[in-house]
């Protein structure tokens, strides 16, 4: 039996730490642009679009993780598309991301004052100049805690991506597991491992707010 | 209500104008014609109506029935591109100043106008210096709002609709948020506006002010126009027992 140092596994996740950082920044940024679109959406007054969006949001909210994961890998098949584990992981990811931001965007946005809007508008503002202008850029200094915040989430729901088989943090951690016979040791390493990855996050997300708050 | 010496266009019209909160009818049928260069205000209790007819004006407020024009344009509350011209000719000034915070007091003046008329930013600088000059404030081009007194605020406000080369200002109960020491340096400027021929309507609470620069007081009362005159008659002559009751409660 092949015997495996301690440097040896640490070294062995740390790469596969890589993907799950990769896969997490994929699914801030996808989510971010997303959840942006959307978000503009929910604020126009066009029928029915407002609607639309609070029920992709509460579909994504009120369904595990896991099973949106599922979904998306078999469902893509399913629709003849050839889709690597890392393509439908980031593709999941990225829409589970852009539902939960864009909803925690949105109160932002509530917590902006209403005679902001009658102030702009009043001026004949356009609604998107609006946005760009007024609203977002003070929506903004409310959201920066909950949105990092938020990414501690992503990259936990990232460990998901295991299960269909993307090798990252937790998948590799597995490995280690099955090869060592170690499973508490593997865990362990990788459980540290995603520790010092969020704990510096939420650390960061609570100095934001309590700093706005100061 | 149509006065002998006014001429016969007027710049907002407004006929017939019906306006509910759910259950709750707020306008009851309003007739009121404001003439260009005209200073119109709008005194009576709370609950009557006085802010929504003026958030009516330039489409804060949709309404049901009735019709209101701005200079001979009826406004139009489905066309976004209707509503945003209207709107470049109606100013607005609110009793809680919304100044955008973010913003120094000069960009508070200058955005608009880059914005909406395409005016290139060292124009529309000048143009918001010059403005923040005419009430006063020259010397605050780059103070944020919170380091600004409610007063000056409210003349940065009005800095900010003027940028706008509006024909009709509206003015929301624009003293009601100050402290009474400051309210004077707000009047003072609105005064300057009526004076050089700016027209205006205005809610107000400021009786003195009310009769000192209006054309004309138009009282409402449960969502109508209940008496409406020269300030004289208004204010020395009431007509109504409701009127003479609201006078006299001040």
């Amino acid at each position: 039996m092949v015997q495996f140092s301690l440097w040896d596994i640490f070294t062995f996740l740390l790469g596969a730490l890589r993907w799950t950082v990769a896969l997490s920044l994929i699914a801030f940024v996808g989510g971010g642009l997303v959840g942006m679109g959307l978000l503009l959406l929910r604020f126009t007054k066009l029928h029915g679009v407002a609607t639309a969006v609070a029920w992709y949001v509460q579909i994504f909210q009120g369904t595990p993780l896991l099973m949106q994961l599922f979904l998306v890998y078999f469902g893509l098949a399913l629709l003849g598309m050839d889709t690597s584990p890392m393509v439908s992981a980031a593709i999941c990811l990225t829409l589970y991301a852009s539902a939960y931001l864009t909803e925690i965007w949105r109160g932002c946005v509530n917590a902006v004052h209403k005679g902001q809007w009658e102030a702009s508008t009043s001026l004949a503002l356009s609604y998107t100049q609006q946005m760009r202008y007024v609203i977002l850029p003070q929506a903004l200094r409310v959201a920066i805690a909950p949105t990092v915040g938020f990414m501690v989430q992503i990259i936990k729901g990232t460990a998901l991506a295991s299960v269909i088989g993307f090798v990252e943090l937790t998948k590799a951690g597995q490995m280690i597991s099955n090869a060592t016979y170690q499973p508490f040791l593997a865990y362990t390493f990788v459980g540290l491992l995603y520790f010092a990855l969020c704990y510096p996050l939420s650390w960061w997300s609570q100095r934001l707010e309590n700093r706005r708050l100061a | 209500m149509t006065e002998p010496q006014n001429p016969p266009f007027a710049l907002v019209d407004i006929g017939g104008l019906h306006k509910s909160f759910g259950p709750t009818e707020v306008l009851k049928g309003i007739d009121l014609q404001v003439s260009r260069k005209e200073v119109v205000c709008i005194i009576g209790k709370s609950g009557s109506g006085k802010s929504t007819l003026l958030r009516c004006i330039n489409g804060l407020e949709t309404f049901e029935k009735g019709s209101l024009c701005v200079d001979g344009q009826p406004l139009r509350h489905g066309d976004a591109n209707a509503m945003r011209a209207l709107r470049q000719q109606v100013g607005m000034i609110f009793q809680s100043f919304n100044l955008f915070p973010h913003l120094s007091a000069g960009r508070n003046v200058m955005l608009a106008p880059t914005l909406v008329k395409d005016i290139p930013k060292d124009e529309a600088r000048t143009r918001a210096q010059a403005l923040l000059e005419r009430v006063g404030l020259g010397p605050f081009f780059d103070r944020m709002p919170d380091q600004l007194s409610g007063g000056q605020q409210q003349r940065v406000a009005i800095a900010r609709a003027l940028a706008m080369d509006p024909t009709v200002l509206l003015c929301d109960e624009i003293t009601s948020a100050l402290d009474p020491e400051l309210v004077g340096e707000v009047l003072q400027v609105v005064e300057m506006l009526a004076n050089e021929g700016m027209t205006l309507i205005l809610v107000t609470h400021e009786m003195a002010f009310a009769r000192k620069v209006s054309d004309r007081v138009v009282f409402m009362h449960l969502g109508l126009i209940h008496e409406a005159g020269t300030p004289d008659d208004i204010f020395n002559r009431p007509q109504t027992a409701e009127l003479r009751q609201f006078l006299s409660a001040l």
